[in-house]
């Protein structure tokens, strides 16, 4: 008896779910493209949200920001929940590496005195800041549309209060317990701060999605980030070598991701249309200002050339604005 | 003009490294069969890494492609940008 084999091709009737090849054709899909794209709720709302009746519970026009497609946002990083817990978890491996190579050979204790003062005293409240943009960017999750849009806001909340874990477990390895007591003090009374805070507080207020994200995502973390994490963390090197830089490798690290996210959306936006281009620009204008204005006071107190330092980095995030079509 | 060759496993991320081929290559031929896809051109065929992080949204080492290869033919030139494969030699 002789078996024949042969090699039989069985084509699937079909590629993927029927909203999905709606929209992109019917080819297999991706599984961002297939955990992101028209899940947003559309249908079947019988009743408008009681605290907001001019609004329906899930609705485009809670944004001045006017999208043919809210879903034409598309995150750069193709992050859904498997590829972005995946990701932020390789990333954590390596900022838990960082911390306990600190913690085993007690490099906290032998740091400059001086330095880890100044270290702590501008790093520890912005764990508030960060959490700060936890509840902004929850908020843009919330109230913005489209699961495209929505979906990385909220990996970008969860980010953000990661971030404020690092710096708390900075803030007990480097300066003890009673740091972090101090920095909220300072954080709610110090001067230098104030500035700050009164901007954290002025976003909380912003009911635009879309104004949150360009304030909260571009204007502010924009000229924050490179502020502490370049500029400051290369001036605590310099004074007291890299045991802090270590602890920070996950705030420098994510910025850079989140930038061509933040970049993407900003792009998408601002090329729309006219009009909205000219609406991301005076957003960028507005709060870019405003952000400047409440750092300076920071950036003083953290670098020898003080304010001065924030020009160059304005410089650069109006560059980026400009390359994203929002420019002046 | 002979052809040149490729053929990967196909998978999840094989889909975007044949995206990025078919779009940089326009005169491959892609055959697509149970599990295999073989990408044929004539005389020259070249695989950028840009063009595939740019589908992946994350970045690729061209090493990666090891990983998906079933085998190919042509002389090989491979550089951190670049996979290239042709008769030129």
């Amino acid at each position: 008896m002789s078996i024949d084999l042969r090699t039989v091709a069985i084509t699937p009737l079909r590629n993927t779910f029927d909203h999905i090849a709606s929209r992109f054709g019917d080819k297999p899909a991706s599984r961002y493209q297939e955990g992101s794209y028209r899940l947003q709720a559309e249908n079947n709302f019988h009743y408008r949200p009681t605290w907001a009746p001019h609004y329906e519970i899930f609705d485009k026009h809670r944004s001045a920001l006017v999208m043919d497609d809210w879903y034409s946002f598309k995150d750069p990083r193709q992050f859904y929940y498997g590829t972005y817990t995946l990701n932020r978890a390789r990333m954590q491996e390596t900022a838990e590496g960082a911390f306990s190579f600190v913690e085993q050979r007690g490099l906290a204790d032998t740091f400059d005195p001086e330095a880890k003062a100044l270290a702590l005293e501008i790093l520890l409240p912005l764990r508030h800041v960060a959490w700060g943009s936890n509840t902004n960017n929850a908020f843009i999750s919330a109230y913005g549309y489209g699961t495209t849009f929505t979906q990385p806001c909220l990996y970008q909340a969860m980010d953000q209060l990661g971030i404020a874990q690092y710096l708390t477990r900075l803030g007990l390895l480097v300066g003890g317990v009673g740091s972090v007591a101090v920095a909220r003090v300072a954080w709610m009374d110090d001067p230098k701060w104030q500035g700050v805070r009164r901007l954290v507080e002025d976003m909380f207020v912003v009911e635009d999605p879309f104004e949150l994200f360009v304030a909260q995502n571009f204007a502010f973390d924009g000229l924050l980030y490179p502020l502490v994490y370049r500029n400051f963390d290369a001036a605590i090197i310099a004074k007291g070598g890299p045991t802090i830089s270590m602890l920070l490798r996950f705030q420098e690290d994510w910025f850079t991701e989140t930038s061509k996210w933040v970049d993407a959306f900003m792009t998408t936006a601002s090329t729309e249309s006219s009009q909205n281009s000219k609406l991301v620009a005076g957003w960028v204008t507005d709060w870019v200002a405003r952000s400047a204005d409440a750092l300076e006071a920071v950036a003083d107190a953290a670098l020898d050339q003080g304010a001065a330092a924030l020009a160059p980095i304005r410089d650069a995030l109006s560059e980026r604005a400009a390359k994203c079509g929002a420019g002046q | 003009m002979s052809n040149v060759f490729i053929a990967f496993q196909r998978n999840e991320e094989t889909r975007d490294i044949v995206d990025a081929i078919v779009e940089d290559n326009p005169a491959a031929h892609v055959d697509l069969q149970p599990a295999m896809v073989k990408i044929d051109a004539p005389g020259h065929l070249v695989i950028k890494r840009q063009s595939i992080e740019d589908r992946m949204g994350r970045t690729f080492d061209l090493q990666e492609l090891q990983v998906h290869l079933i085998t190919l033919s042509g002389h090989l030139d491979e550089n951190d940008d670049e996979f290239s494969l042709s008769w030129a030699n």
